[in-house]
């Protein structure tokens, strides 16, 4: 085992994925001499050559169509989009083109591609440099949406989604890029992780905290808060939001009976309203409580550090939330 | 040309003709669901294009897309069946007029999105360069697609890349309902310029003229990879769409179009190279019995099960 940083963990899925299946290719802006913005691709150039890893201009939309165009035609390719926000420029060749190909074209072919992004705040990179857009392509129906959250699985669901038949979105979490965790030395004792699988993260059974990218280590923490009080809690890592784990959920919340929904995108209309409104469905002989979520409150993500440090979730308004679906 | 290669190309434009119009009388009877853009008086585009291409080649077309999928030789009742809406369509009735696809003949689809194709068509060619096989792409657009701003997204790294694509514009005036003249403060041939690019302008209404400047294009970009630009100036004689009754258009401009009908063009030309009367009508009666005998077998074919919604949204897993 090495302990590796989520951005190298990143790194090293592209380079195995690339030794695997010459098929596999980057597509992005300053991936190139330049390893990307937060350095996703460094060394990939030198090691496969600008015949592998393609160094584009600042043209979003044409980067997402030349993926779905290359998938189709045989490819795999895996685009980067520097920050979340920049995927605004893309949805078309994601939403009406990527999404539906198979669908509409009646099975005939698949797009193998991955759109990997960064999303998320604590960086104060301000408006345009910290949304947390998943929830939009969770929406449409055709794509995937990941989302890791620590370095082993940074590794796992990257290399997942390039195996994956189907285009998928790789949300990473930019706070995340210096988190440290273990990677086996052996490439072929790296693991795959599959898409649709969450992870209990900690078990415990007076309330179920579901969350995804960096509200997994903020739920940590406010369950081992709520510890000292002997309140025991669960904290499910959904890994990957469509499809997501709705049995896992459910059989936890079976246990549990409470169920809080964190994360750092903003509250209203995000994937907690789904996860929340499928488990008061399905789930609601299990509730003793109300289900709450903790998200963003419903403003643009600020610049200045004492207002995004207001606006990002955290553990102790998870705790908050935890007392009042127990209360 | 030689006389059995234009009755060959003949034979296809009239192909696409036919069908067209006999989807026009369809959609008047109600058969088909959805919008209709049909592209009666730009049939020589496609046949000139399709004429330099092979199934390996990939082409992307949009909404007035009908003509480029016969052209790149799709199957005809599956064609039919899948603007009918049926089970048996090349897309399972999933896609519809807008969307007709055959992954099988290189042809990725009709889109719905002015300028989508642009860059799907960018990637493909970037697919086939990095294959190092010769094939090649083509992309199909319109006028109005000029004032999107992927064309130039595209172009641009088209351009820096030296991918195998042929841009080819099918420039018949009129942005949906408007005339292109009031949408553009430039024009293909300056953008081509602009970023270097081989381009070249045909009257898109001469099929031998098409498929002349299409394999000059095309012939030299399998060996060394870059893209050019075929402009081909042609005439859209319906609306928009059907039903659009064009009362933005001038009688007088739409009357002049008979002129320059790319089928009675290249009626005469076979004629001029030789043909036998007979071998023109011969061909005709060939392409409406096959018309027919498609769009009955699309007629009668079953309707998709609604229990199938959710097929094909994503890969089945392997078994």
């Amino acid at each position: 085992m090495t302990e590796i940083r989520y951005i190298k963990a990143v790194n090293q899925a592209l380079w195995d994925a690339m030794e695997a299946d010459p098929s596999v290719f980057l597509i992005g802006e300053d991936i190139g001499a330049a390893g990307g913005s937060f350095k996703a691709t460094r060394d990939l150039l030198d090691r496969f050559g600008p015949e592998r890893v393609y160094d584009t201009p600042i043209s979003e939309a044409a980067i997402a169509g030349m993926a779905v165009g290359a998938a189709l035609t045989g490819m795999r390719p895996v685009a980067e989009i520097m920050f979340m926000d920049f995927t605004t420029l893309t949805m078309d060749m994601l939403v009406n083109q990527a999404a539906k190909a198979r669908s509409m074209f009646g099975g005939q072919g698949s797009v193998p591609m991955v759109l990997r992004t960064p999303h998320g705040g604590g960086l104060n990179a301000g408006p345009q440099h910290s949304q947390c857009l998943e929830a939009w392509f969770a929406h449409v129906p055709g794509l995937k949406v990941v989302c890791p959250a620590n370095p082993a699985d940074a590794y796992g669901l990257l290399r997942a989604a390039i195996d994956d038949p189907d285009p998928v979105i790789v949300v990473e979490n930019k706070a995340l890029y210096a988190m440290k965790g273990d990677l086996p030395d052996a490439p072929e004792a790296r693991e795959r992780i599959e898409i649709g699988k969450g992870r209990i993260v900690r078990p415990g059974h007076d309330a179920t905290v579901v969350a995804y990218g960096a509200a997994v280590t903020m739920a940590e923490a406010a369950a081992a808060n709520l510890a000292g009080e002997g309140i025991d809690v669960e904290v499910i890592d959904l890994r990957s939001l469509q499809p997501w784990d709705e049995g896992l959920v459910l059989e936890s919340l079976s246990r549990t009976h409470n169920l809080v929904v964190a994360h750092e995108a903003v509250e209203a209309f995000g994937i907690g309203a789904e996860i929340a409104a499928r488990m008061a469905d399905i789930g609601f002989d299990e509730l003793d409580g109300p289900i709450t979520r903790v998200g963003a409150p419903f403003a643009p993500s600020p610049f200045g550090k004492t207002l995004e440090d207001a606006y990002r979730p955290n553990a102790e308004r998870i705790e908050a939330a935890l007392r009042r679906t127990l209360a | 040309m030689k006389l059995t290669e234009l009755a060959d190309l003949y034979r296809r434009m009239l192909l696409i003709r036919r069908a067209e119009e006999r989807l026009q009388k369809l959609f008047a009877d109600g058969q088909v669901p959805g919008f209709l853009h049909l592209s009666i008086g730009q049939e020589a585009v496609p046949v000139g294009v399709s004429s330099a291409l092979s199934d390996r080649d990939t082409v992307s077309s949009n909404h007035r897309g009908h003509g480029h999928t016969l052209a790149k030789g799709v199957d005809l009742t599956g064609f039919f069946a899948e603007i009918l809406g049926k089970a048996t369509g090349l897309c399972k009735g999933r896609g519809g007029s807008m969307h007709v696809a055959d992954l099988s003949k290189g042809m990725l689809g009709a889109n719905g999105i002015v300028g989508a194709g642009l860059p799907i068509t960018t990637g493909s060619a970037l697919a086939h360069k990095m294959q190092r096989q010769g094939h090649v792409a083509a992309v199909y657009f319109g006028d109005g697609a000029l004032a999107e701003g992927v064309l130039h997204e595209c172009l641009n790294i088209a351009k820096l890349w030296s991918l195998p694509i042929l841009f080819v514009c099918e420039n018949n005036g009129w942005s949906e309902f408007s005339p292109t003249d009031r949408q553009l403060a430039t024009n293909l041939e300056k953008l081509g310029k602009a970023f270097a690019m081989k381009y070249r302008s045909v009257d898109g209404n001469v099929i031998a003229d098409v498929a002349a400047a299409a394999g000059k294009l095309v012939g030299p970009m399998r060996r060394y990879p870059a893209p050019a630009i075929l402009e081909c100036r042609t005439t859209r004689v319906r609306g928009h769409y059907e039903g659009d009754r064009q009362d933005y258009r001038d009688a007088g401009e739409i009357a002049a179009l008979e002129a320059r009908d790319p089928i009675r063009l290249a009626a005469e030309a076979l004629a001029e190279a030789g043909a036998a009367p007979d071998l023109i009508a011969g061909i005709a009666a060939e392409v409406d019995a096959e018309i027919e005998a498609a769009a009955e077998a699309a007629l009668a074919a079953p309707l998709p099960k609604s229990a199938d919604i959710l097929a094909d949204v994503y890969t089945p897993a392997e078994v």
